[in-house]
This record gives structure tokens, C-alpha cells and sequence, in this order.
């Protein structure tokens, strides 16, 4: 039998936030009397790279061969340790975490003793499973230098056009007959007062002309199985049924616009438009009303659609201007005016100076819509103006809000990516990885992902060209050893594995037994604990680790 | 391959050297100031998820430090550009740390013997540092440096006590700058915003009223790792502060004192703020004095709804004409106009907090000349056309990323960030097919 491993705990006061609460001296001296822990110490701060550089000089001084640090969360900080073990020849899977400030010292604050005991209990339990580590091999795989981009507006073809100069190839995949997208229905754009063909246009050109671009247009994702590196995405054609290989995917699917039926009038009076049916009437030329009420927030920010559609008020304002200077007069009814930053707010100081008048409404108090035998009728309590005002347009004008796509759900489903409570997209975290998803080797850009301008669209379609570029640059990339293995002598073949698994991970050998895909397992575990001959071994998370670590909690000091 | 030049250590600068670098590109990550980090760096929370900002920040700052393809040079600036895209020369200057980079190991002994203070701009002014310091306990890179403005050795000629107690001997009194050639392909503008100084809006009070704070300051003042350890003490007297009022738009919107633009991130990060107290302190009252709330991003909408209906923090619409001050209590007065109903009308509180705008970097003049780009009216940095070209400058090959060219939050920073990456990575694709 080879002698026990020595382990390193590490104990984090991270400033205030655990030292303030558990008494981080006492819990080294603790640590320090566990089996097998030959080296204990305690930090300011554990993820400086002073603190890094600690570990790295203890592991060198006592041969340190597992190490524990005890600290904040695995969430934020497991691959910077993890990494600093490797630096010292220590295997990334030999390293364990213990949370004593999320889940001890920042919910224990007013039971200091309390803190510290709970403090020591969990690293106890991290010190047991420490033990039993055992290091994990990543599988390194080859990555296919295509990508494919899901929708043919401006974003996905922006993001399809980046990653293809950035020598790589690119299908595009769009269910309608032409590429351009919602951009099609666009009148001008602001602030250049550029024509939307005339950006549009070249762009669809350059996509079409692209030698590294193919375009699928009338096809839509019926099937996606692998992995980052290796997706295989069943399209369907016009021709039929094709199989693309690609490394990488982006979501441009972008978002659809609410059509408000019943809100206002709205299909019910011909004057009742919304904003992105005037951008149809000014692309033709035919307004010609003299007085235009816009009202914003139609169908939005209420119980149905919740959120502020950021694009609304600007696109009313930008419309406003435009019909302002054919001498008509256009008040626009809003909420709370959504013009942020340097170009919006030029934009609504432009639409005051050239007499667009702005009546602010309250959510509690609507407007209220009326026809009437001379023409519409708009009443409303204005706070802007403290009175009750009546308005008579020729035209009303219903700021609608941006709704996920109808197929959206399905979508997500196929590529196995969340959806946030509104029905977009969800990124993988929303301060820090924008437009990536969870799920590795997948990425989204654009409205699919919330609503947002045209400008706002581009940057993260030229985003995620990069992201999406990087393991295509790589060639290759590692996946994380945490993942299931099949005990062959046990397994009975009767493939409920197979059909828990939510990654498509295992599959039937040539013996009808099951077998890990290793590259596209991602270690949640489902299998293992499905498996009715408890035949199925978590790496890293080993029935003997775990039970190890439950037995710790239980033991009493 | 020639490497890829970022300016600027924010969080954009960040992201926009880690996506270049993980290709396999070099980086060279110019910083002004003595650590990577920028603003988020000293913020407590982020909303809405409010994870602890240097938490989730602190491991990409390391991960640029310790890339084999990422140099960083910390207090170091850009001082002449010359060529074109795919072939720019560019001269940088590194200036003198006092501290060997190689010997010190950010042990912080040299600071805990030194006999000056100053004020710690990484608190935002409300805690204090040495003359010879580290920025922060997560600085990237760890090294100490001297504020030769500040040091008695350097102003006196006396002490010399940091180099006594350094175990390593790392003080270097003598360390000159350093001008550094570099041959890059393209160039990535993240120099980030700064906030506006309040002292003009005579009416606030802000510098004489003690108990009136700028936003950031609040930062520092809720973060356990700030000057009061997270305690809502207000200045005047340390008293926790348990009705605490917040104004947006202070030096923004306006078309007097201060700048005409919205700058879109105040009404977040004063929700953010408002619930941050809440959740010290569940029975303080908080206000928020707003002209429109700017709930346009992802989640925003939903987050105010729940800083109102679950955390029970007040929106008053309009913009306080005055603040002021019991001379006894310190207490604030605010007067104000409730537009909602017409009502003029007055509240005291124990604290105020001025949600500042983001302003352009006062360095963005010398920078835009030195790379030969555009500022807009305010001096922040101009893209080509913002529909079609939102991260290029007019300069082929110069990119800018972040708050440098108007203010936007975290996510649009760093999505932003991605973008330019990708048109530097388009450039070089280019340039090897021309060889």
C-alpha cells in the first residue's frame, strides 16, 4: 500500500469577509491536526498572486501532493488555483475547495463561534475527499475550422463575415428566402440618416460573394449532436436533409416585433400603426398626417412582456425627427425616455429643438384610445404638464416591444442552451461573459440575446467572431476529465444511461454495452446515479470520495 | 506574427488582450496606474446578479499576468505612434516604480513602515494609503510602487525606511523611466471614463457638506474591504446612516453645469446600491431622485421591480434643487420637485449620494493625438459610423472598446472587447495572405 498523500490547506481570510467572522488562526491550527495534512497556513487574500505564490513555494518546500484551499467559491476561483497547482506539477484534479465566506462566513455573520466550527467542519470534509483524489487525464480534441451561424440578419451575417476574413469557413443558415433580416423593414438609420439598403445591400453582397461563406437560405437546424469541436448539425434544405460539420456555432436568430392586436385600436382602426409599420410608410413616402401620436411602452414593461425593449423610444424619437421636418406635429407619450448615452441623447436634444413634443404618461394611468365619428382620440393624465390633455391625430403610432422569435423554444431545446424568463436567449454570465453560453463551443449574438440597436448587434457579432475563433485558432483544446466511465464487467446493457443522459455522452459498443464519449461528457453525474448495477464511476466525484467527504461531516471533533 | 497593442487595464482592456492572447496572439497591455484592475476593481457588487465585483474580476486580472502571451507594463503610457495598420511602431513609456519588479514580493512590509499618508485613490479618497503602496490587495502586478510626490526621501532627502525593511531589496531609488519600441499590427483603445467632479454643482454641497458622496465613494464605503469594512458609517460623524438618499443625473443631462448626455449606467448601479443598503440594513429608508429611469439593458427592468416592490427602496421623479445642511446634526435637507404630482417638496436624510456622470478620461486629448484619432464634442473617443463600424476609429487598425467612447455597463464593455479582438485577428489574417 503506498503511503498517505500529503495535503496542503490553504485558509483564506479574504480581507474582512471570512477573517471578520471565523477565527481563520483557529482553523489553521485545526486543519493542521487532520490526517494527512502536512502543511497548513492562512492568507490575506489566497487568489493574489502573492497568495498564489505561496502555495506554489509550499508545495516545492513540503512536497505537497493534494492541496485545499479554503475560500470562496469554485464558481469564480477553482481554475485559478487549479492552475497554479499544475504550474508546480501538481495535477489540476488533485486540488480541492473548501466555501467558507458564500456558504459560512458571509451567512453565519451574527454567530461568529458558529462560523468558525461550521469553517471547520467543511474543511474536514474537503480534507477527506482530498485523499482520495485521484488525477484525471484531459482528452484533447481536434476542432473543425468551420462554424456554423444560425440566422441571416445583420448580426449573424456580420459575425459570419468576421470569422470567415479571420480564415475560417462559415454556413450561414436562414428559414427565409433572403438574407438581411429585420434590417429589411427599416426606413433610415440613425444617426448618419443612411438609407438601410444602402447598408444592407453590400452587406448581403460581400456574405453572398464570400469564397469561405456558404449561404442556406428557406433551411432551418432540425438535429445538433457532439461537441465544441465537433458539432454534427442536421439542416434542413430545400434540397432535403444535409449533415454540416462545423467547431463552433453562433445563435443570430435575432427576435421578432409584437404585433399589440386589441391594444389601442390596433387592427381594428387603419390609423392605428406601429413603429416599425410607419418605417414601411416613410420607406414608400406615404405619410402625409399632420398630427402623429406616438405611444410608448405599447405591450411592454406590463405583466406579459416585463422588460424595456431599449430600442423603442429611440426608434420613435429618430421617426419623430423625420416626420417633423415635413411640417407635421408629433408628440410622443412615454413612460421613462429610454435615450442613453452620447448618440441617443444628441438625438432626443435634436427632437426637442425641432419641436417634437414629449408628454410623459403613467403606467397606472394610460392613455386611452378612442374613435370617435371626426377622427381618433387620445386622452391622457400628463404629469409633464400636470393636466389631463386630449389629442386629435390623423395617425397613432404604437412603440411595440422586441419578443423572442416563435421558435426560439425549439431552438434552444435542439442546441441544449437556456432561456431567460422573457423567452431571449441566456448568456453564460451576465457581467462577464456576455455572449457566450454555458455549454462550450456556443455562442449568441445580436436580439436573440435581448434587444438591442443595430450598432449595439455589430459589436457583438463581431464579438462573438472571436470568441468563436479562438479554439478554431487553437486547432485543438482540452475538455475536463471530470466525467463518467463505464465498468464493462458490470454493465448489463439495458441502456437507461443512455437515455437520462442530456449531452447525448454515452452510446452502445459493439458488445451492446455502454461506453462514455468521453470528449462529450460533461460530468453531471445523471448516468451514475441512474445506472441500476451501480456500474457507472464519476471521475472526481467518486462514490469512495463522496462518501468519504459525508462521513467527515458526521464525525464529531 | 507581430503582437497586438491594448491601452488601457479596465475590464475591456482585460477581455480584449485574454481573447487575443488564448488565439495565440501577443499582447502588450499598457496600463497607466499601478495595477490592471480599472473601475470595477473598486466596485463592491454588480447588478443584477450582485456577484462581489474583485471576486469575479480578480481571476482575469491574474489570468493576464501569468498568460504567456500577455506583457503587461503597468504604469506605463503611449507616447508616439507611427505606420499603418498591420505595421504600426509604437513608443512606450515605462515609468519609474522605485521598485525592482523582479525582487519585490508584494509583501507590503516597505507600506506598513512608512510614516506618510496620503489618500488612497483606489478607496475613491475615503481611506488612505503610504507613499509607498500597493493599489490594492489583488493589484496586478503585485509590486509596490513610491509616489515620489509624496515620499520624504524623494521631497526631503530623509528616511529611507522602505529600503531598510524590505527583506528583498527591492527598493530602487534610482530606477529611471524606461522607453520601450514596439513593432505592433493593431492597436485597442480601453481607457475607460472617468467620474465628474461634483464640486461645480454648488447647490449640492458636495466637498462642503461632509455627508454628501459621489457614487464611487459609496462603493468603497458598502465594500468590506473598503475603509469602514462595509459599516454604512457616514463621514460627519460615523453615525450608520439609516436614510440615505440618492440623485441621478448629477453633472449629466444638463444643459448648465456639466454635460448634456445620459450616462446610462446611474440608474443601475444606484438601484444596485439602494438594495446593497437594503441588505445591511433592512429597515434604513432609501430614495432615489430620478428624471427617467433608464431601464433598457437586459434584467434592468426586472431588478428595479424588485429593488420597489421587495426591498422597498422609493423612486421620487425629479431632480432636488438644493441640499442643505444641519449645522448641528449634519443631516441633509434635500428640496425637490415631485413632478409626478407638481408638489414642491422636502425630505431629511443621514447621507446623500451623487450619481456623477461618466466623464471622458482628461487624457483622451494627448492619447487622441498621439494615435492620430478623433474625439467627439465631450473628448470621447469617435467611432466611424456607430451602425455599421462600432468599434472602428477613423484610423484603420485603431479600435476602441469600453467607456473610452461614451459610457456603457460590464457587459457591453466586454462584448464590445471581443469585437475589437476579432477585427485585430481580421488584420492579421490579412497581413500574413499580402506576405
Amino acid at each position: 500500500m503506498t503511503s498517505a498523500p500529503r495535503i496542503g490547506v490553504f485558509v483564506c481570510r479574504c480581507g474582512i469577509n471570512i477573517a471578520a467572522y471565523v477565527d481563520v488562526p483557529a482553523v489553521v491550527e485545526y486543519a493542521k491536526t487532520l490526517p494527512g495534512v502536512t502543511y497548513a497556513e492562512e492568507n490575506m487574500y489566497t487568489c493574489s498572486s502573492d497568495g498564489l505564490n505561496k502555495i506554489k513555494e509550499a508545495i516545492k518546500k513540503y512536497g505537497l501532493e493534494r492541496i485545499v484551499v479554503a475560500s470562496c467559491t469554485p464558481r469564480t476561483h477553482e481554475p485559478l488555483f487549479q492552475a497554479t497547482c499544475e504550474e508546480s506539477g501538481v495535477n489540476k484534479y488533485l486540488f480541492e475547495m473548501a466555501n467558507i465566506r458564500d456558504q459560512c462566513s458571509w451567512v453565519h455573520q451574527k454567530e461568529p463561534e458558529k462560523a468558525t466550527e461550521k469553517a471547520k467542519d467543511l474543511i474536514r470534509m474537503a480534507v477527506a475527499k482530498a485523499a482520495l483524489l485521484e488525477s484525471g487525464d484531459e482528452p484533447e480534441i481536434d476542432v473543425t475550422p468551420s462554424t456554423l451561424v444560425i440566422g441571416g440578419g445583420v448580426s449573424g451575417m456580420r459575425a459570419a463575415l468576421s470569422i470567415a476574413d479571420q480564415g475560417f469557413n462559415v454556413t450561414i443558415v436562414e428559414k427565409e428566402s433572403t438574407l438581411g433580416g429585420k434590417l429589411r423593414g427599416f426606413d433610415s438609420l440613425f444617426p448618419h440618416k443612411q438609407k438601410a439598403s444602402e447598408v444592407l445591400m453590400p452587406l448581403i453582397t460581400r456574405v453572398s460573394t464570400h469564397p469561405r461563406i456558404r449561404v442556406l437560405t428557406k433551411s432551418t437546424v432540425k438535429s445538433v449532436y457532439g461537441f465544441l469541436g465537433n458539432f454534427d448539425i442536421g439542416v434542413e434544405t430545400r434540397q432535403g436533409v444535409e449533415v454540416l460539420k462545423v467547431g463552433t456555432i453562433i445563435v443570430a436568430v435575432g427576435a421578432d416585433i409584437l404585433k399589440p392586436k386589441g391594444l389601442y385600436l390596433y387592427g381594428e382602426d387603419p390609423r392605428v400603426v406601429t413603429q416599425s409599420e410607419l418605417e414601411q410608410l416613410l420607406h414608400k413616402g406615404e405619410v402625409d398626417a399632420k398630427i402623429v401620436v406616438m405611444i410608448q411602452c405599447a405591450g411592454s414593461r406590463n405583466e406579459e412582456h416585463p422588460y424595456c425593449s431599449r430600442i423603442c423610444c429611440n426608434e420613435a424619437v429618430k421617426n419623430a425627427i423625420n416626420i417633423t421636418e415635413k411640417e407635421s406635429d408629433v408628440y410622443i407619450l412615454y413612460r421613462d425616455l429610454q435615450t442613453y448615452g452620447i448618440h441617443y441623447s444628441r438625438l432626443e436634444q435634436e427632437a426637442k429643438r425641432k419641436g417634437v413634443k414629449f408628454l410623459k404618461y403613467q403606467a397606472e394611468r394610460p392613455p386611452l384610445v378612442t374613435s370617435e365619428p371626426d377622427g381618433l382620440k387620445v386622452s391622457l393624465y400628463s404629469p409633464t404638464v400636470n393636466e389631463a390633455v386630449e389629442l386629435r391625430p390623423d395617425m397613432l403610432v404604437l412603440s411595440t416591444p422586441l419578443v423572442p422569435v416563435a421558435d426560439a423554444k425549439e431552438l434552444s431545446q435542439l442546441l441544449k442552451v437556456p432561456l431567460d424568463s422573457n423567452g431571449f436567449f441566456m448568456e453564460a454570465h451576465v457581467k462577464l461573459r456576455p455572449i457566450d453560453f454555458a455549454t462550450d463551443g456556443i455562442f449568441i449574438c445580436g436580439t436573440a440575446h435581448s434587444p438591442k440597436d443595430i450598432g449595439e448587434s455589430v459589436a457583438q457579432a463581431l464579438g462573438v467572431a472571436s470568441r468563436a475563433s479562438i479554439p478554431m485558432a487553437k486547432k485543438r483544446v482540452r475538455t475536463a476529465a471530470i466525467m463518467s466511465q463505464v465498468d464493462q464487467t458490470r454493465c448489463s446493457g439495458c441502456g437507461t444511461c443512455l437515455d437520462v443522459c442530456p449531452y447525448n455522452a454515452l452510446k452502445k459498443n459493439d458488445k451492446g454495452l455502454a461506453e462514455t464519449i468521453a470528449a462529450v461528457c460533461k460530468g453531471c453525474g445523471v448516468c451514475g446515479a441512474t445506472c441500476p448495477e451501480k456500474a457507472i464511476t464519476m471521475h472526481h466525484f467518486t462514490d469512495a470520495q463522496i462518501e468519504a467527504q459525508g462521513l467527515a461531516a458526521l464525525e464529531e471533533d | 506574427m507581430k503582437p497586438v497593442l491594448v491601452i488601457g487595464g479596465g475590464i475591456a482592456g482585460i477581455q480584449a488582450s485574454l481573447d487575443l492572447a488564448d488565439r495565440g496572439t501577443k499582447v502588450h497591455l499598457i496600463e497607466k496606474t499601478p495595477s490592471i484592475g480599472g473601475v470595477m476593481a473598486q466596485l463592491d457588487k454588480t447588478f443584477p446578479t450582485m456577484d462581489c465585483s474583485i471576486c469575479i474580476l480578480a481571476p482575469k486580472m491574474i489570468e493576464c499576468y501569468r498568460h504567456p502571451n500577455i506583457t503587461i507594463h503597468s504604469e506605463s503610457e503611449v507616447v508616439n505612434l507611427e505606420g499603418a495598420v498591420g505595421d504600426f511602431r509604437v513608443k512606450i513609456l515605462e515609468h519609474p516604480r522605485s521598485v525592482d519588479a523582479k525582487k519585490c514580493t508584494g509583501c507590503g512590509l516597505c507600506s506598513e513602515k512608512c510614516p506618510v499618508k496620503r489618500p488612497s485613490s483606489f478607496q475613491a479618497g475615503l481611506g488612505q494609503r503610504k507613499a509607498i503602496y500597493l493599489a490594492f490587495p489583488q493589484a496586478v502586478p503585485l509590486i509596490a510602487t513610491i509616489d515620489r510626490d509624496a515620499c520624504l526621501w524623494f521631497t526631503k532627502g530623509l528616511c529611507r525606511t522602505c529600503e531598510k525593511v524590505c527583506p528583498s531589496k527591492a527598493v530602487d531609488y534610482e530606477q529611471k523611466e524606461n522607453l520601450i519600441e514596439l513593432n505592433v499590427s493593431s492597436v485597442i483603445t480601453a481607457t475607460g471614463f472617468e467620474q465628474y467632479n461634483p464640486k461645480d454643482i454648488g447647490e449640492y454641497g458636495y466637498g462642503r457638506y461632509k455627508n454628501v458622496l459621489t457614487a464611487l465613494e459609496f462603493e468603497r464605503l458598502v465594500c468590506a474591504s473598503g475603509p469602514t469594512g462595509g459599516v454604512l458609517s457616514r463621514p460627519s460623524d460615523g453615525k450608520v446612516s439609516h436614510n440615505t438618499a440618492f440623485i441621478q443625473c448629477v453633472g449629466s443631462r444638463t444643459q448648465t453645469v456639466g454635460y448634456s448626455y445620459c450616462s446610462a449606467f446611474c440608474c443601475m448601479y444606484a438601484t444596485k446600491e439602494a438594495v446593497l443598503i437594503k441588505e445591511h440594513e433592512p429597515s434604513s429608508h432609501v430614495t432615489i431622485f430620478y428624471m427617467d429611469l433608464k431601464t433598457f439593458g437586459k434584467g434592468f427592468q426586472g431588478f428595479v421591480d424588485r429593488a420597489q416592490s421587495h426591498w422597498g427602496v422609493q423612486y421620487i421623479r425629479g431632480r432636488p434643487g438644493e441640499i442643505r445642511e444641519d449645522p448641528v446634526t449634519k443631516n441633509l435637507t434635500i428640496l425637490y420637485e415631485n413632478t409626478e404630482i407638481g408638489k414642491v417638496e422636502r425630505i431629511e436624510v443621514d447621507m446623500v449620494i451623487l450619481c456623477t456622470a461618466a466623464v471622458p478620461h482628461r487624457e483622451n486629448k494627448e492619447l487622441a493625438q498621439v494615435l492620430g484619432v478623433e474625439l467627439d464634442e465631450y473628448g470621447f473617443f469617435e467611432v466611424g459610423d456607430p451602425v455599421s463600424s462600432p468599434v472602428e476609429t477613423g484610423k484603420p487598425g485603431v479600435y476602441v472598446c469600453g467607456s473610452c467612447h461614451g459610457p456603457r455597463d460590464i457587459p457591453e464593455s466586454v462584448a464590445e472587447a471581443s469585437a475589437t479582438a476579432a477585427k485585430a485577428s481580421e488584420n492579421i489574417v490579412l497581413s500574413e495572405v499580402g506576405q
